[in-house]
């Protein structure tokens, strides 16, 4: 069970994930990144504080959108993951295709 | 047994009373008509009587009620051919009267009485067949409330019985009241004629002669007994009549029970005999029904389903055809027919359509239509009347049934609900076909997956590559069917093996055809001697033509060189190797760089996977496995972890291969409580010698 909300900050869309991301919790995350790009954000931050757990699914998520965020110059930055969470994230090495920061600060400081 | 012995005991018990009553009023008679001492009781006769009657009542009591195989028909025939018999006997005693007609003999006054007893008995015996046929009738369909007041007239008639044996002095108000009750409580019972309804017609036409011959009968024996004991009265004035039937209530009683009944049913039976085809047409409904509904039952093709259908209703309300029209989504548009060609069908339905009238395949209709007046305007048809119905199935429109006739005006109110009826049940068979159909696709989808996972299976290597330097052991587990974990060896050459280990994103068949493309790719490339980082790019770059956006597999590549004693190696997104070290009794995770297979979808994914190397030594163990294993959980959903893992490989790395596998699954099964782990899970573990 995956519930997601989103808030601006300076420009920026901030979207918190609250909960764990599965096979079919993945739909809706791909669902809200999919909103905040028609939206036309062009900076998303992935609050990823209260994240418990991401399958394989939830991964192919942010996987599935980094070309055409490279190819748009839409900017995006997760943050604030638990050591699980940035553990599985790091193992299939998407720690090098995606930008993670360690807090919002930070986040914001990567996406400026 | 025992039933039929007491019946003849009864049999004989009435004849030998009977006898002793003839016996006993014949010697009082004579006593008195010769003026000599009476040494008999004169309430003797009167109690024998009584006697009589007890026993042949219970005898025909035994008899008739009892058996379960007569029909009302036979039943009525029985009655028959008692009065029969009786009339028959009487008419002979007559014909002899007349005969000897000359002699002294027939002016006796024994004789008489000799006679009188004769005839008697034969009505009492014919009497009480009748009355106990007549119960069976009355009570074919009983209430409790019938029953209650049928006992009341038998216990009743029984008891007057001992009225009548004792010689009790005739009161006039009490006999007259007792009459009058049994008379009005006969009258009442006499209303009781449901059994006429379940006559056909043939069985009526008998039943009515025969009641008519039982009513002549009837009246034939009353009148003779009458004028015997008016004879008998006017010969002996000085006395009272000993057996005089006209003073006993029970033979009044029933008497006037018996003919009352048989006349009623008689013109009941006469009366039902114009309405008897309605009854038949309404019987014969229900066996349709019946006949439909079995049909269903029994797994009939559905052909023949509708045709049964088609030929019920067709036959139930005097039609001349028929068609259902099926439209299922799912289905192409069907039409049965019965006595109607396909061509004729389309030109009605047509001829409909083209005039535009609504409700024979509207949507938005949902009773029956009478569009007879619709047909008049087509020509060439040989129907003049139709009545359409829609069918639905849960809501749904499905189709129509219709009927025609060749009559105009042909189809009244009464005929439109049975019709109504008939398509609800088409509807029930319609649903029932594609339920049976889509449980038997639901069959095959799951044969097909059965084959499918065979055929996986042997995707997955039986036997591993040999080596004297190491030995391997793997086991793989899928959570459905089929899975997406796949690993594979492969000798490159005397001295040079690869070996695989890979995990596609998601389970189930989407992921059993990318393991199949995974298994393909690794033994092309795995052919050659490249290195690890060269293999990865490879992979990647045939993968992002297949595998679809947001999926992808992780992999790891080995190469074992048993003369260097190195291992080369790649690690795409897959779990980090364990490796047990021999010379420094430790674990380790090998956790390099590398981007799991077709998440970069261009070339420059050789910047995100790097080949590594290390050396092996005898002893050292190196464990594969998928995050099935790492990720399975336990009752309060904590995870099987790495350090686990790293533990039972601490503890038995100095077994062989084999069971260190098998220590590793049982452990897995032990902590999550359950052999069906809601993953794919493989491992495969390397030992060196």
């Amino acid at each position: 069970m995956i519930h997601i909300r989103r808030i601006q900050e300076d420009g920026a869309d901030v979207i918190a994930l609250i909960g764990e991301i599965d096979a079919s919790s993945s739909i809706e995350l791909d669902l809200a990144i999919a909103k905040s790009v028609g939206e036309g954000f062009e900076k998303i931050l992935v609050d990823c504080g209260a994240l418990e757990y991401i399958s394989s699914a939830g991964l192919g998520v942010f996987m599935s959108y980094i070309e055409e965020f490279k190819d748009r110059g839409i900017r995006m930055v997760l943050f604030g993951m638990s050591d699980k969470v940035w553990h599985t994230f790091s193992i299939l090495g998407l720690g090098e295709l995606l930008q993670i920061g360690k807090d919002k600060v930070e986040a914001k400081q990567m996406i400026a | 047994m025992r039933t039929k012995a007491i019946t003849r005991l009864l049999f004989l018990v009435g004849v030998i009373t009977w006898l002793a009553l003839v016996f006993a009023e014949i010697s009082i008679v004579f006593s008195i008509s010769s003026n000599l001492k009476q040494e008999l009781p004169t309430w003797l006769p009167g109690i024998l009587l009584n006697l009589y009657i007890l026993s042949v009542f219970y005898y025909f009591k035994l008899r008739i009620e009892r058996d379960e195989v007569l029909n009302f028909v036979d039943l009525l025939w029985r009655v028959f051919a008692t009065g029969l018999v009786s009339t028959v006997i009487s008419l002979s005693l007559r014909l002899l009267e007349v005969l000897m007609g000359s002699t002294r003999l027939p002016k006796s006054l024994v004789f008489n009485d000799f006679i009188y007893l004769i005839n008697l008995g034969l009505m009492i015996g014919f009497l009480l067949m009748a009355f106990t046929v007549w119960k069976r009738l009355i009570l074919y369909q009983k209430s409790k409330w019938l029953l209650r007041l049928w006992t009341f007239f038998e216990v009743g008639l029984l008891l007057s019985l001992l009225y009548n044996s004792f010689n009790i002095p005739v009161v006039e108000w009490l006999y007259g009241t007792l009459f009058g009750i049994f008379v009005l409580t006969g009258l009442v019972l006499s209303g009781n004629m449901k059994w006429v309804a379940y006559l056909n017609f043939r069985q009526k036409w008998t039943s009515l002669l025969l009641l008519l011959l039982t009513i002549f009968y009837l009246l034939y024996l009353i009148y003779t007994n009458r004028t015997l004991v008016t004879v008998l009265g006017q010969a002996m004035p000085s006395m009272q009549m000993l057996t005089d039937y006209q003073e006993h209530i029970f033979i009044l009683s029933v008497i006037v029970f018996v003919t009352v009944y048989s006349i009623f049913s008689f013109l009941v039976i006469l009366f039902n005999l114009p309405t008897t085809s309605v009854f038949e047409q309404k019987l014969e409904e229900v066996v349709n029904f019946q006949r439909i509904s079995q049909s269903i039952q029994t797994e009939q093709s559905e052909d023949s389903v509708y045709n049964i259908l088609l030929e019920t209703s067709v036959s139930t309300v005097f039609a001349d055809a028929a068609w259902l029209e099926v439209n299922l989504r799912q289905h192409n548009y069907r039409l049965f027919t019965y006595k109607i060609t396909e061509k004729e069908s389309y030109d009605i339905i047509n001829h409909l359509k083209t005039h535009n009238i609504k409700g024979i395949l509207e949507q938005s209709s949902d009773k029956t239509k009478n569009l007879s007046k619709h047909l008049s305007s087509l020509k060439g048809s040989r129907f003049r009347s139709i009545l359409a119905f829609p069918i639905y199935v849960k809501g749904e429109n499905i189709g129509t049934l219709a009927l025609l006739r060749e009559l105009p005006e042909g189809f009244n109110k009464e005929m439109t609900k049975i019709v109504s009826t008939f398509a609800n049940q088409a509807g029930i068979s319609i649903e029932n076909f594609r339920l049976m159909e889509e449980a038997l696709q639901n069959e095959r989808y799951k044969e097909e997956l059965k084959i499918a996972k065979t055929v996986q299976k042997s995707l997955l290597p039986d036997v591993l590559e040999k080596d004297d330097d190491f030995d391997i052991a793997a086991f793989s587990e899928s959570a459905d069917e089929v899975g997406g974990d796949y690993y594979d060896t492969l000798r490159i050459n005397d001295h040079l093996v690869s070996l695989i280990i890979a995990d596609v994103s998601g389970k189930g068949t989407t992921a059993a055809f990318h393991m199949s493309q995974m298994k393909g790719i690794f033994h092309s490339l795995a052919q050659e001697d490249i290195e690890p980082d060269e293999f990865m790019s490879r992979s990647n770059q045939a993968l992002i033509y297949c595998l679809e956006r947001g999926s992808f597999i992780s992999a790891t590549y080995f190469m074992i060189n048993t003369q260097t004693k190195k291992i080369r190696y790649a690690r795409a997104g897959h779990c980090p190797v364990l490796y047990y070290s021999t010379a420094k009794k430790t674990t380790e995770y090998f956790k390099d760089k590398g981007v799991a297979l077709g998440m970069v979808r261009n070339k420059s994914y050789k910047k995100f996977i790097q080949a590594n190397e290390f050396s092996y030594c005898p002893d050292d163990i190196m464990v594969l496995y998928t995050d099935g294993i790492t990720e399975a959980k336990d009752g309060k959903n904590e995870e099987f972890g790495y350090d686990r893992l790293e533990q039972i490989v601490m503890e038995v790395h100095d077994r062989p291969v084999r069971e260190i596998q098998e220590q590793l699954i049982q452990r897995l099964y032990d902590f999550s409580g359950t052999e069906n782990i809601n993953d794919d899970y493989t491992t495969m573990i390397v030992k060196f010698k």
